[in-house]
């Protein structure tokens, strides 16, 4: 048996990396298991995008204030590590419906704090002078920022390392270990681990592991294209996006959608994102989605006609049918703790998400109620504790 | 919707594993569409002056250019007549495998000397694969330094121009393959330093039985052999260039010997002066994306390539798909040639109508064992020509190892100690190794090795291989790109 810990965290990811360093700070021993290495998972297969603008009024927008607040004020003399850019979000309507919806959209995000200044066409060409000139209106929000998601899942596990978290990468988690009822530790291809909590943050595959301990977290794949151009002198400042793009990322349809979201890396690349569809864990090239994605980008951005992409990627969202991540303790399997979830947001989410899980952990009052997010709200008391794998002696 | 052209047989590249199975597929019947990158066939081994401009190339600077002649005139007579369609100038930047074959998009090449028509999409049932590879190169100080190129480069220049891209060279590396570069060099007018050769040639005694059965290769080395004593091109064994120096291009290279184990011996350091040219080839890399991309089972092959798995057939583990040349194994133009037979006739048999397999079952054992002693003396080769061991100890940190991203053995050295990069993939997530123009070609081997502990795993050449897009592709050229299937956006919302 492998020394015990406090906390045991399965999957390094943004999400187990924050958790991680979070818990270390609240004085928890933590060991933190990866199947691979870190970030490779979804956390190496997305943009970095921390966003206020895309969200409605709810407790996912609360979560994201509390988290960019983290990247912000906790973390700030970190933040160089992973290339914070507090670079500030824009979304474009071309259409006068998808206007309308704008507009509403922001009204209702001020009344809940958000900075959501409207754009008039003049004002939208002043800050992105390249956009098209079928934009009929814009909003700003000076508060979107970005991180370079895989470099914050790293630099968080270093330094919960420094703090004297353990790590094992190339280690996967089979099964449980339970006694009576309660999880009390994980079976690995590394021996056993045991811990007073085990914290599920295996993002996509959440709901495998989950289902090892006979709980219910039906976390499911959304796959989504990213497109790599060549390096270009800064063309695209903000992180732009069309208006509708809002609707898709609350859609629950399982069809391919996407809309333009488009923005300037340091590096000079332009990423251009993304499309949405559930097709479970297929890795096939869609010719479907990058041409939509093309026609998208290039509608927003008229000069991208002529720029090459150098590759594309994809990833998969983990996805919950509520579009609201799970996060909290499993009172169907006690001792064990989630973290997932977080679709196209994990990254925005996961400091925040990190800090909250930690403050929980140690048994503290979490700055923000985790109760919209508890595991439990999929039922399934039935199938909780009494059908937990054995563990092997 | 599609109005794309469908062929029973599809072949990416017209070197001499495209040209021969191009020719063998057509002459045996089947309708084949065959496109290459370059302008013209021959591909790195026969590159030529362009032919409208110089017809009267006699293959002077060439080996074995009978064999492309032959091949050349089954190619052509077969375009002649229409079952072969040759669409030179373009390349094929995404290939995908859907239920009654392939679908490859192709786009104007970026290398060719003018802009080539052709169609955007082609489709056909069986798909071969002979993409050729590139020099694998290994950073070193000053590698970065305008002057340094690759080996095959500066044969390629020399090859295509006419000319020389320097006065004064020294090429270096390891293999067989340096010496047809030093004999170029030196036949077009310009002066060879040295060619430093790291390996120890004691290493081919072992092997010399099995490569004395390939008289053809022989007989290329001695004439190497006459080259260098008429040109008096100073051959240095164990030698390895661990320095290339110069304020704003090459001025001169330092080297040093190697020992049995491929460390640097002290003290044996020495300079040569008056160069503006360096060329290195540490082996090939096969080009690999399309098989990755496919799906296509790989190995690491002896030289630490990773190369395509396939059967007595050229098949490959994707149903339809083969591969013949560098990709199935990096060995020669000779073996290419015999691999592309194969995989000409396989492709086209599994596409007619009846079989004809008596008639031709006494061809394929000749063969198969032309191609067995070919690929025996490539592995001779390999086991000869290691890489050296001690090649990462030339480093210091602030050498560049990616050059598109600027990446130093440093960063990398930093990364794999700190954020556990200990794969090729997650330093490219690490550090942007890989992500620029050349998206790995030309770092990938070397990010593979320093990011590991045993060398270069599998898991990373994989990764580096893996390219989706294999040559960059305007947004323009996504926006015209057909399907079968309906599209569903949700622009209209
Ligand atoms: C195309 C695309 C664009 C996106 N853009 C953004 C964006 O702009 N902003 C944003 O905030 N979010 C974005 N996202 C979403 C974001 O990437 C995810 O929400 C986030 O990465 C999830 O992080 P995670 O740590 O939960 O999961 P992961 O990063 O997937 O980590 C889970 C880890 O668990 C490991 N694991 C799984 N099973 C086991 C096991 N049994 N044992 C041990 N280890 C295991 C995995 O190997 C993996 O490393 C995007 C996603 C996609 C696909
Ligand atoms: C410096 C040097 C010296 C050499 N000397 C010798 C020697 O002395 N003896 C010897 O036997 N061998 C030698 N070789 C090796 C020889 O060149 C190769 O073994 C041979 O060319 C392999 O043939 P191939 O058909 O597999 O690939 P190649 O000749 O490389 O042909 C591949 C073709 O595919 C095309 N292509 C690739 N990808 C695409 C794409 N996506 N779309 C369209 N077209 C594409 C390329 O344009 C190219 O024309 C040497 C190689 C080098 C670099």
């Amino acid at each position: 048996m492998n020394p015990a810990s406090d906390v045991l965290v399965v999957g390094a990811g943004v999400v187990g990396s924050a958790i991680a360093y979070f818990a270390t700070l609240e004085g928890l021993s933590v060991t933190v298991l990866e199947r691979g290495l870190p970030a490779s998972g979804t956390s190496s297969a997305c943009e970095g995008n921390i966003l206020v603008s895309d969200k409605e009024p709810g407790p996912e927008l609360e979560l994201t204030k509390y988290s960019l607040g983290v990247w912000k004020q906790d973390l700030a003399e970190h933040a160089d590590l992973w290339e914070f850019e507090g670079k500030g979000g824009i979304i474009v309507a071309s259409r006068e419906s998808s206007l309308a919806s704008l507009n509403r959209l922001t009204a209702a995000q001020r009344s809940y704090g958000v900075d959501a200044r409207e754009l008039s066409t003049h004002q939208l060409r002043d800050l992105e002078p390249n956009i098209s000139p079928g934009a009929l209106g814009a909003a700003y929000y000076p508060e979107d920022s970005q991180v370079q998601p895989m470099l914050a899942a790293a630099q968080l596990l270093r330094m919960a390392r420094a703090n004297g978290a353990r790590f094992f990468p190339n280690t996967k988690v089979a099964g449980f270990l339970n006694d009576g009822g309660k999880v009390t530790g994980v079976r690995t291809s590394a021996g056993n681990f045991a811990a007073g909590a085990v914290a599920n943050a295996t993002g996509t595959w959440a709901a495998d592991l989950a289902a090892l301990a006979g709980a219910n977290v039906p976390v499911k794949p959304r796959r989504g294209f990213v497109m790599v151009t060549e390096p270009l002198p800064p063309m695209i400042h903000h992180k732009v996006y069309a208006a509708e793009y809002v609707d898709n990322v609350g859609s629950s349809d399982a069809g391919l959608q996407s809309s333009p979201v488009v923005e300037g890396t340091p590096a000079g690349s332009i990423l251009i994102g993304s499309s949405r569809e559930r097709v479970g864990f297929d890795g096939t090239v869609s010719v479907p989605a990058l041409r939509a994605m093309a026609e998208n980008a290039t509608e927003l951005f008229p000069f991208l006609n002529k720029v090459k992409i150098l590759r594309h990627y994809h990833g998969f969202r983990p996805y919950c049918p509520d579009h609201l991540p799970v996060i909290g303790h499993d009172e169907r399997a006690p001792g064990l703790w989630h973290a997932s979830g977080h679709e196209g947001a994990g990254i925005g989410l996961s400091v925040g998400t990190g800090k909250l899980m930690a403050q929980a952990l140690a048994g503290k009052e979490p700055d923000l109620s985790l109760a919209p997010f508890a595991p439990h709200r999929f039922g399934g008391f039935q199938s909780g504790s009494t059908t937990i794998q054995e563990a092997c002696a | 919707m599609s109005s794309s052209q469908h062929y029973d047989v599809a072949i990416i590249g017209a070197g001499p594993a495209g040209l021969a199975a191009a020719a063998t597929a057509a002459e045996r019947g089947a309708r084949v569409v065959c496109i290459d990158a370059n302008d013209q066939p021959g591909g790195q081994f026969w590159r030529h002056r362009p032919e409208d401009t110089h017809p009267e190339d006699d293959g002077s600077l060439h080996h074995d250019w009978k064999t492309y002649l032959r091949l050349r005139a089954g190619f052509d007579a077969a375009a002649a007549v229409g079952s072969l369609c040759f669409y030179p100038g373009r390349q094929v930047w995404m290939a995908q495998r859907e239920d009654n074959g392939f679908t490859l998009r192709t786009t104007a090449s970026a290398q060719a000397g003018r802009a080539a028509p052709g169609p955007q999409t082609v489709r056909a049932t069986q798909l071969v694969v002979c993409a050729g590879g590139y020099d694998r190169q290994l950073p070193v100080p000053g590698w970065d330094l305008p002057g340094v190129m690759a080996a095959g480069g500066i044969q390629a220049f020399i090859k295509a121009n006419g000319m020389l891209p320097g006065k004064r060279f020294v090429v270096a590396g390891t293999g067989p393959f340096l010496l047809p570069v030093a004999a170029n060099i030196a036949e077009a007018g310009g002066a060879v330093a040295a060619v430093c050769e790291s390996a120890d040639l004691t290493g081919w005694f072992p092997h010399l039985a099995t490569a004395a059965r390939v008289p053809a290769k022989a007989l290329e080395g001695t004439e190497y052999a006459k080259s260098f004593l008429k040109h008096r091109i100073p051959y240095r064994t164990r030698t390895v260039v661990t320095e290339v120096l110069g304020s704003d291009r090459v001025q001169a290279v330092r080297t040093a010997k190697v020992d049995s184990h491929g460390r640097t011996v002290q003290g044996s350091e020495r300079l040569i002066e008056d160069v503006d040219a360096v060329g290195f080839g540490w082996g090939f890399t096969a080009q690999m994306e399309l098989p990755v991309a496919l799906g296509a089972e790989t190995r690491v092959d002896d030289d630490g390539s990773l190369v395509g798995v396939v059967d007595s057939q050229q098949h490959s583990s994707v149903p339809g798909l083969y591969l013949a040349g560098e990709v199935s194994g990096v060995g020669g133009a000779a073996l290419a040639v015999v691999e592309g037979v194969i995989a000409g006739r396989a492709a086209a048999a599994s596409t007619a109508a009846q079989s004809s397999a008596a008639e031709s079952s006494a061809a394929d054992v000749r063969l198969a064992r032309k191609a067995g002693t070919y690929r025996a003396f490539a592995r001779a080769m390999h086991l000869a020509h290691p890489v050296p061991a001690g090649w990462q100890d030339w480093l210091r940190p602030e050498t560049t190892v990616c050059r598109c991203e600027e990446v130093t053995a440093g960063d990398i050295a930093a990364a794999k100690e700190h954020l556990c990069a200990t794969d090729a993939r997650t330093m490219k997530s690490m550090t942007r190794t890989g992500m620029g123009w050349c998206q790995g070609k030309v770092c990938g081997f070397a990010v593979s090795c320093l990011a590991g502990t045993e060398g270069a795993s599998a898991e990373s050449l994989r990764s580096v291989a893996k390219r989706p897009v294999s040559v960059p592709v305007t947004l323009s050229e996504l926006l015209t790109l057909e399907d079968e299937q309906v599209l569903e956006t949700t622009t209209d919302h």
